[in-house]
């Protein structure tokens, strides 16, 4: 509208409150002020206080001896270390909690979120009580049932649960056996990798060779086949070792294997089962919304239900579960920070031990935040990438 | 798929219990192995459950050790002893019928916003006389009744009202920043856009942790505001962002002749949202509004963290006494149990309300 007026020969008017442009001005600028002069009030006031009570703000104390050990964590550390790298620490116990949790969230959810569709009355009323009981707890109540369930519940190391040979539950955590520093291991892992990287080039040229020329390619039995079949290879190659790194009862407590602490366990634990149900229900609304006639279109094909499911349900019904899905992996990031209520040494709790050994609330606050912010963007800057690479493109 | 073809001579399997049984729970191999499972599962779990619920539990004991000395099933003596401390917290114990009015004044406001007679301006002096009504019960002071500090408040009653009081007041703000966001003049919309997406990309822990720590530095020298109300204003810092995401999808989700009718009758920008836009707008948003009440409800747990004796500090506080301990589960199911009822039913509000406007919608 304003273009059309533009090109009229508009005559010039005097500057007038009844003008909308004018009184939208005034409005940006008086908000703009209220704004402005909010942060100077606070930001006067905190530096009058911290002055008061002879707190220097800064960044110096990065660089000091942190003097407190942190129970779990992905590098070494000690309590001589700074506390930058204790905060480092923290970080990496934040992402590894949130990564595996997504991961087993998304599993669990899709099979409960399937589940309640199904044919089966048991299963999907089972499925249908898990989402209620679950998703109407408080995740906090949730996580210190858990930590009790394994601090209180389970049988100290000597008496530990042994459920699978090598497998150790007791109230001192998960042990569990792990393949030893040999070459075999590496070369298996390699394989693993380069396995993956082959069945997507393979799954690639299959679909190519597809829309080019209509012939199809298993390529999903080759992707399976490289990826279980390649690590094998590479353990073969190394000589093909069978002994695994068992954890032993020694003294007190176990030695050897590897082993998830009683926090870590409980709150992967809560994460997962709670989220779990979230999206289970989002998966659900997600399959419903492609309408039966999809379905029956690609019966009447020949498609087999296998097929329906996979090539032309699934992909739809992923455009709509896809954002309510990324507010999920979000909300279970940020509700990892709950870990400071059971002790997993996650950047909320290294961050509050920092801020009240030094003083610095200001900073200790300020890098929980930014941490969280910089996940937060970096998983929703995913998330719209591979949206857009999913979503119909309109003719 | 089905085995029975149309030709086949009708059986007892084709209705009633036994074609039920066929069709939904043993209609195929791998249907049958599940259901197999889940039964035995079902055998496994559910007769101890009750066992350690209701048969083995022990009601009348002074303490854990006699409780596990009579029976080993759950040891609700500890309900019966702690009940009122779970559900009141520290609240004077000769005044804790006050909570106990506040709780039910908190469930009569809510029953009155659910009910669709009430949908309309009426509800602002309701809520308004409700607030003052609960805010006497609690400090008291007034007509004969003691005067109780915020530090002593705990239990249903403060979850109730850091939920409820948080949702209530976040909702004007909420509106002013939805609209913020949509608006045309930028500044003003890159303000909402900051504060929103700032406060939804960091856990309410970091908010919380900010009240507590940070609130008393922003304040010029000799204020000081307790820590009750700092968790307060977080916890409607925080719903203030999540609901104008809400409100903002309403607004959205009107069709745009709404918006032309009503600058083509000439209205202005606040009499074209105050009378046409956000009458129906808020309507939309009300089922996704109960459910970020429900979050609400869950997320102010979260004020343990800070030391509050909201119902789950307060439950946790209850097996710290050395004679109750190793009870924890018994209060967790407890707690649990009061959450669940609540979140379930407001959850069921929703989904029936969603139910209905989808039924207007079809007429």
């Amino acid at each position: 509208m304003a273009s059309t007026v533009k090109g009229a020969k508009a005559p010039k008017q005097p500057l007038s409150l009844n003008d909308p442009r004018v009184r939208g001005l005034i409005y940006q600028v008086v908000a703009l002020a209220a704004v402005a002069f909010c942060i100077w009030y606070l930001a006067s006031n905190t530096i009058a206080n911290l002055e008061a009570r002879r707190i220097a703000t800064g960044w110096g104390f990065l660089n000091r001896e942190a003097g407190f050990a942190i129970g779990e964590g992905l590098i070494s550390y000690g309590p001589a270390d700074s506390y930058l790298r204790a905060l480092v620490v923290g970080v990496l116990n934040t992402l590894r909690v949130a990564v595996i949790g997504i991961i087993l969230a998304t599993l669990l959810g899709t099979i409960i979120g399937i589940s309640r569709l199904s044919q089966n009355w048991l299963l999907a009323k089972l499925a249908s009580l898990y989402v209620e009981v679950f998703r109407n707890i408080p995740l906090l109540l949730q996580l210190f049932v858990w930590y009790a369930v394994i601090s209180e519940l389970f049988p100290g190391p000597r008496q530990a649960l042994n459920p699978l040979p090598g497998i150790f539950l007791s109230n001192r955590g998960i042990k569990f056996p792990t393949p030893p520093d040999a070459a075999a291991f590496d070369y298996a892992g390699i394989g693993f990798i380069l396995g993956i990287i082959l069945a997507v080039v393979v799954a690639n040229w299959a679909r190519k060779r597809l829309y080019a020329t209509g012939q199809t390619f298993p390529s999903g039995w080759a992707g399976t086949g490289l990826i279980i079949g390649l690590p094998i290879l590479g353990w073969l190659i190394g000589g093909a070792p069978t002994h695994l790194d068992m954890p032993e009862m020694r003294g007190f407590n176990f030695v050897g294997g590897g082993s998830l602490s009683p926090e870590f366990a409980a709150l992967l634990l809560g994460l997962v089962v709670y989220t779990a149900g979230f999206i289970a229900e989002i998966v659900r609304s997600g399959i419903l919304a492609v309408s039966r006639g999809q379905t029956e279109a690609a019966l009447s094909l020949g498609l087999t239900k296998g097929q329906n499911l996979r090539l032309v349900v699934l992909p739809q019904a992923l455009r709509v579960i896809i954002l309510p899905m990324t507010n999920q992996y979000l909300n279970l990031t940020k509700n990892s920070s709950l870990a400071v209520a059971i002790g997993y040494p996650d950047i909320v709790s290294i961050a509050n031990t920092t801020l009240n050994q030094t003083g610095q609330a200001i900073e200790g606050v300020a890098i929980i935040m930014l941490v969280f912010f910089a996940i937060s963007i970096s998983i929703a800057m995913f998330m719209n990438w591979y949206n857009k690479r999913i979503a119909l493109v309109e003719r | 798929m089905s085995a029975v073809t149309a030709g086949s001579p009708k059986s007892m399997f084709d209705s009633g219990v036994l074609g039920w049984l066929r069709n939904r729970v043993f209609s195929s191999v791998p249907n049958a192995i599940i259901s197999m499972l889940i039964v035995w599962l079902a055998v496994m779990t559910v007769p101890a459950a009750f066992d350690w619920l209701v048969t083995s539990s022990v009601v009348h004991a002074d303490g854990t050790r006699e409780c596990r000395a009579i029976d080993n099933g759950a040891c609700w003596a500890l309900i019966v002893e702690k009940h009122r401390l779970i559900l009141f917290g520290l609240y004077p114990y000769d005044e804790q019928w006050r909570p106990l009015i506040v709780v039910g004044l908190f469930l009569a406001l809510i029953g009155i916003s659910c009910s669709r007679r009430f949908w309309n301006l009426s509800l602002i002096p309701i809520w308004i006389v409700g607030i003052v009504a609960i805010a006497t019960m609690m400090w008291g002071g007034v007509l004969g009744m003691t005067f109780v500090p915020n530090e002593r408040w705990g239990g249903l009653p403060l979850t109730l009202i850091l939920s409820v009081f948080g949702m209530a007041f976040a909702f004007p703000l909420a509106i002013l920043l939805a609209l913020g966001r949509r608006s045309k003049l930028p500044v003003v919309k890159a303000i909402c856009v900051t504060y929103i997406e700032l406060i939804r990309g960091v856990p309410l822990i970091s908010l919380l942790f900010m009240a507590s720590v940070m609130f008393p530095l922003f304040l010029p020298d000799g204020m000081n505001i307790d820590k009750l109300l700092r968790a307060q204003i977080a916890i409607i810092m925080f719903a203030a962002a999540y609901q104008a995401e809400v409100i903002r999808g309403g607004l959205q989700s009107l069709p745009k002749g709404q918006y032309e009718a009503a600058d083509a009758l000439g209205l202005g920008y606040w009499q074209k949202t105050g009378f046409i836009i956000l009458p129906q707008a808020l309507r939309i948003v009300i089922p996704p509004m109960v459910n970020s009440l429900i979050a609400m409800f869950k997320d102010t747990s979260l004020v343990v963290i800070i030391g509050l004796y909201d119902l789950m500090n307060a439950a946790k506080a209850s097996f710290v006494d050395p004679a109750w301990r190793g009870a924890s589960m018994e209060a967790y199911v407890f707690v649990a149990s009061i959450y669940f009822v609540f979140c379930f039913f407001m959850s069921k509000y929703s989904q029936s309300l969603e139910a209905g406007f989808a039924r207007a919608e079809k007429r």
